[in-house]
């Protein structure tokens, strides 16, 4: 089995970066200031720290969970249960047109 | 200098429910935009996914189909990036934990080229996992905006991963059509490749033989078995080309253009494919029981495959002609009901003379008529198997009427005009056109006795020794039967008096 590798590793816990605080943001698409980015590697240090105590803890035998509950997902029937309420949702919508969400231009 | 091509396919099938994956918002096709967006789709604040059962079994279907192993708890993961027709900012995707895993698909591949053989091969299916579609982006209706449908955002697919097994376009081709076939055939999509319900990723690399895997491109996208095989053929060729000019492959992910004939990269920033994948909290792990498992199996109809081994061995049909008749299950079951109408035709028929035939008889019969003149009609009105307008059942009573010796073969291709055209059954068609041969043998000999009389010079020619106006007199007798005489019987018949 794989198991999820933690984006930010053990390597650079310790050594949380303002390069890598700064890539995180980017891929998270938040703007942050230079003084936001220092308070969010320390806090972010702060939480490593924890993980790093919580890795010490014996874990093999232990299957890994995926989820906090013990229980498995409840499925849903394949019926239409939703009507059409484009008029309602678009009436919040910064910007439509013929039924369409505008965002600015994307080119790929 | 020779090189080995390495080619594995990712291909996305849209699954054939009523509703999305997550939500019970429908997901037919061609709605007016976002008019099946629901509060799920458009990722409203505060709204969770609840599993759609539908799209749950379907996965189950295709692991069954192709011998997977159907994991007994799989979990899905997000999977995040930013783009405009993906409201949540992550896609719900699975990760290490997917529905179906190892499994695999036997193709019969027909090489594109020289005289080179078909041939079966096997190709390993890596895994299959549930996700969700995003929606559409339409560029350019207004300057500087781009417009969002999510309609289509929450329809389940099922992506299909291959080992990449595949070392030339036509082993890539085969394998994406067995696959069509078979998504299609076990009825978990509609396998439509125009509305995008069937959509291949294909990486390809380039290697010498015995060396480790070249650095691979991923052709994004391809919508048409043609697009596919071109697409493949220019990058293997751009890749070698690029290598033996001293130039190096980079890892990209690139676009066929249908109009130009090649590919080309797409603009990726550096960090495009850092997903950042980890389960997703608002959903639970999916458990299928054994006992589910085996409900979804008891529902699976007879696979393609074993189909064609069953027509080749118990039919005594070519490997050809089996692996036609069972492209799809329209077309085999076309097939089937053919030859049972037929054979129960000869066993309801106690009145004919006909013997009944052995079962590869009317087998091979069925396919001839099946893979030729229908499959032509077919062709010329651009119709697909299911839009046919004769059924299996007036074919088989016209070719019974063959068999029975109450058509010539001549006699039979008009009655299948006829019935292409206008309905009606065989024996109705058959009655109002007159095409009921003539076996009866006290007729047949009173016509030949009429075409002796008339040419008496003729007749003492050939006895004379001119064996070539036999010829002759079969044409002149089949023409004072109007056509209608039995051409066997009618042979036999003037063999015989033309040596008195």
């Amino acid at each position: 089995m794989i198991t999820y590798q933690p984006y930010l590793n053990k390597e650079f816990a310790m050594s949380l970066s303002t390069q890598d605080v700064e890539k995180v943001a980017r891929l998270a698409r938040l703007a942050m200031t230079p003084a936001e980015i220092e308070t969010a590697r320390s806090q972010l240090s702060g939480i490593f720290g924890l993980i790093e105590e919580m890795q010490a803890v014996d874990t093999k035998g232990i299957a890994p969970m995926s989820h906090a509950q013990d229980v498995a997902q409840r499925l849903r029937e394949d019926k239409v249960t939703e009507t059409n309420q484009r008029e309602a949702f678009q009436a919040i919508a910064p910007q439509v047109e013929g039924g369409l969400y505008l965002v600015p231009q994307v080119i790929e | 200098m020779t090189w080995e091509i390495v080619i594995g396919l990712e291909v996305h099938t849209q699954l054939s429910t009523n509703t999305k994956i997550f939500s019970g918002a429908s997901t037919a096709f061609g709605a007016e935009p976002n008019t099946q967006a629901d509060a799920v789709s458009l990722a409203l604040p505060g709204v969770l996914p609840v599993l759609n059962k539908g799209a749950v079994e379907r996965a189950i279907k295709f692991g069954l189909a192709t011998g997977a192993h159907i994991a007994p708890r799989s979990v899905f993961a997000r999977k995040n990036y930013f783009y405009p027709d993906l409201p949540k900012g992550y896609q719900i995707s699975q990760f290490d934990l997917p529905v179906v895993g190892q499994g695999s698909l036997t193709i019969q591949v027909e090489p594109l080229s020289g005289n080179a053989k078909p041939y079966e091969k096997t190709v390993r299916i890596t895994r299959a996992h549930l996700e969700e579609d995003a929606g559409k982006s339409v560029h350019g209706e207004s300057q500087g905006v781009t417009g969002v449908d999510l309609n289509r955002a929450g329809t389940p697919l099922l992506e299909i991963v291959s080992e990449p097994d595949m070392c030339s376009a036509a082993e890539a081709v085969a394998y994406a059509k067995a696959l069509h076939t078979l998504v299609r055939w076990i009825g978990i999509c509609d396998g439509n490749m125009q509305e995008g319900s069937f959509r291949c990723d294909v990486n390809v690399s380039v290697r010498k033989p015995g060396q480790p895997l070249g650095t691979r491109r991923e052709i994004k996208n391809l919508n048409s078995f043609k697009f596919m095989q071109q697409a493949i053929d220019y990058e293997v060729q751009w890749q070698i080309d690029t290598i033996e000019n001293g130039g190096k492959v980079q890892q990209a992910t690139i676009l066929f253009n249908p109009d130009t004939g090649e590919t080309r990269a797409m603009r990726s920033k550096e960090d495009a494919h850092d997903y950042r994948y980890f389960p997703d909290p608002d959903l639970l792990p999916l458990e299928i029981s054994e006992e589910w498992k085996e409900r979804v199996r008891a529902t699976l109809p007879e696979l393609p495959q074993t189909k064609q081994a069953r027509y080749v061995n118990q039919l005594g049909l070519s490997a050809y002609d089996a692996s036609i008749l069972t492209s799809s299950r329209e077309m085999a079951d076309f097939f089937e009901i053919t030859v049972h109408s037929f054979m129960s035709q000869v066993l309801s028929d106690m009145n004919t003379s006909a013997a009944r035939p052995a079962d590869p008889i009317v087998a091979k019969s069925c396919a001839n008529w099946i893979i030729g003149e229908v499959g032509a009609q077919l062709n010329r009105d651009g119709l697909d198997m299911s839009q046919c307008p004769i059924t299996a059942l007036q074919l088989g009573g016209m070719l019974m009427r063959i068999a029975d010796g109450t058509i010539s073969n001549s006699g039979a291709k008009e009655v299948f005009r006829t019935m292409w055209a206008e309905g009606g059954d065989a024996d109705a068609i058959i009655e109002a056109k007159g095409l009921k041969q003539v076996s009866d043998s006290g007729a047949i000999e009173a016509i030949v006795d009429g075409v002796m009389a008339a040419n008496a010079d003729k007749v003492a020619e050939y006895r004379s020794g001119k064996d070539k106006l036999f010829g002759f007199f079969v044409g002149a007798a089949m023409k004072a039967s109007q056509g209608k005489a039995n051409p066997a019987q009618l042979n036999e018949v003037l063999k015989k008096k033309l040596a008195a």
